[in-house]
């Protein structure tokens, strides 16, 4: 009778669990494909009476700035980022995981001291370093900052002091370069942390908000996430285009997730999407 | 490890090491500088930079003696505390159901993961949604059980539970593997032999399995005070700290001060309080951690 007992109720917590977790994305669907009048009815309806793509013709059909251009804006850019922030850190980890030199010991902790230095407070700084570098409003200024990725540094460095130098030794006789090593030896051996870095690093930059939101300011240029975060105001009556943006804003990072869930769950256990 | 002399060990290190330096010197330690010489100048975005004054520590005391800190501080842990036993509660119930097998475990844990992946911009503005006044979702099931909701955001005293229920939603998923990977760490045995003493499943989970993840709970809630400190998007998107001031927030604070009002000192001044905050709380909870965290496991 106990098992029976505690059977329901370990059921009916994961129910409940579910639920909670999915109806917002379920309200969000339904909303989407609503038309204006028909967001707005008590009781509930799940099921729109007459399913339209109204908002997803408005949210591509806006007024002063293009959903599919920010779209392709926040890809290229997650992608760029990716490079800059997963090279960067990959190359610094070599050299502290497998050439040290004097004081690279003590540089390394300075590397770990700069990841309690949360983001935020360094943003306005930040921007005007960009400002006096005349970089704001440029993709390159949204990019660079990200070389500073003491977090992947980190992670990279663990995987690569795993790799046994007997194969880095052997290549020598070889003949081979330490660049040549890096990239025919080193980057396959680590390629599941390449993998979950690039990953996260991905979705980090293509969810990131308030740093795309202050460095570029012409709308032509803007992310995905600063449009619909402007949608937000300008839409305040027509959720049913707000909701059909935001399905679109989540559909692409949901089919990585999907795909690449192994890697990304990896990355997560490690402290990695924060 | 013998590298050989052709190997071009010098070059590569400077070759490699320079971009992420180069980073770290420029956007990380000189920004730390920075802060603290912008927060004590007078400094109007608008105007050349050659126009910045200084002013002592005017920024900070017209700061920490304004009417608005106190708020700003009070939102913030008014934040907290709602959220944080909210979060405990929801991610360890997830881990629990987690750490069990079932069918269809990969697919619940999909699911649960799905609101941490989704950006906080699309939560923002579906959570906006869902709470709002009259036809919003969550007040039209509590209809059903016969309550009526309030005007969640709209309103000076729901707004910030409001975000807070939507913290908790997008985030739970995430905490909930952190405590999934310390129920895994548990060694059975404690279980086998409290099962032999007859103990029940409440008393296994109170005296075997909270104690014994208790280090990671800890490191849970340092983790979220750092940053519930820092709440941003959230609060940007759903409130914009209104209603009449009632969800002001450290972040939403220097982003108005720096980005509308163009007055960087002020900005910088706040940024260098949010730091020391968030360093004394690390400080706080590590001194805390030795009082009641079991390290035995």
């Amino acid at each position: 009778m106990r098992r029976v007992v505690r059977g329901v109720l370990f059921y009916a917590m994961l129910a409940a669990i579910i639920l909670i977790t999915i109806m917002p994305f379920l309200w969000m669907i339904s909303s989407s494909f609503k038309g204006e009048e028909a967001i707005r009815t008590i009781p509930i309806r799940w099921i729109p009476e007459r399913p339209t793509l109204e908002g997803y013709r408005r949210v591509f059909d806006m007024q002063g700035f293009s959903f599919t251009r920010a779209s392709l804006n926040s890809l290229i850019l997650a992608v760029a980022c990716t490079l800059v922030e997963v090279g960067s850190a990959t190359m610094a980890a070599f050299v502290f995981a497998k050439l040290p030199f004097r004081g690279s010991g003590k540089l390394f902790g300075l590397y770990l001291a700069t990841m309690m230095i949360p983001g935020t407070v360094t943003m306005v700084p930040n921007y005007i370093i960009l400002r006096v570098l005349k970089l704001l409003d440029t993709y390159t200024g949204l990019v660079l900052p990200k070389l500073a990725y003491a977090f992947g540094v980190f992670l990279m460095r663990q995987s690569m002091l795993a790799v046994n130098d007997a194969y880095m030794e052997s290549a020598f006789l070889d003949g081979a370069t330490l660049r040549r090593i890096f990239v025919s030896i080193m980057l396959p051996m680590v390629a599941p942390t390449l993998a979950t870095m690039s990953l996260l690093s991905f979705m980090g930059s293509w969810n990131s908000y308030l740093w795309p939101l202050i460095v570029l300011t012409s709308t032509d240029k803007q992310t995905l996430q600063v449009v619909l975060g402007n949608m937000n105001g300008m839409y305040k009556n027509n959720e049913h285009v707000l909701m059909a943006g935001a399905v679109l804003t989540i559909l692409p990072i949901l089919v990585v997730y999907l795909i690449s869930q192994r890697y990304v769950d990896q990355g997560i256990s490690l402290g990695g999407l924060k | 490890m013998y590298i050989p002399k052709n190997a071009g060990r010098r070059r590569t290190t400077v070759l490699f090491l320079l971009p992420s330096l180069i980073g770290v010197v420029v956007f990380c330690l000189l920004p730390i500088g920075a802060s603290i010489l912008f927060s004590v100048m007078d400094y109007d975005l608008l105007r050349p930079m050659s126009s910045m004054e200084f002013v002592g520590l005017r920024n900070f005391t017209r700061i920490l003696t304004g009417r608005e800190f106190p708020k700003v501080l009070a939102h913030t842990f008014g934040y907290l505390g709602m959220y944080l036993p909210l979060i405990l509660l929801t991610s360890v119930a997830q881990a629990l159901i987690l750490n069990k097998t079932f069918r269809g475990h990969g697919l619940f844990r999909t699911v649960c993961y799905t609101p941490v992946i989704t950006s906080w911009v699309a939560a923002a503005v579906v959570w906006t949604w869902v709470l709002s006044g009259k036809y919003g979702l969550l007040n039209q099931l509590l209809a059903y059980v016969g309550i009526t909701g309030p005007a969640w955001l709209s309103s000076t005293k729901w707004a910030m539970p409001g975000i807070v229920i939507a913290a908790v939603w997008k985030d739970a998923g995430y905490y909930a593997l952190m405590v999934l990977a310390a129920l895994k760490s548990i060694d059975p045995t404690y279980y086998e032999a409290a099962a032999m003493d007859g103990a029940s499943g409440w008393k296994k989970l109170t005296s075997i399995t909270l104690p014994l993840i208790s280090p990671t709970l800890f490191l849970l809630i340092v983790i979220n005070i750092i940053y519930g400190l820092q709440v941003f998007d959230s609060v940007l998107i759903m409130t914009d700290g209104g209603p009449g001031g009632a969800t002001t927030v450290f972040l939403e604070r220097i982003y108005k001060y720096a980005f509308v009002q163009y007055k960087m000192g002020l900005a910088s001044a706040y940024s260098c309080i949010l730091f020391v905050l968030i360093l004394v709380f690390t400080a706080i909870q590590f001194w805390l951690q030795k009082k009641w965290v079991n390290y035995d496991a």
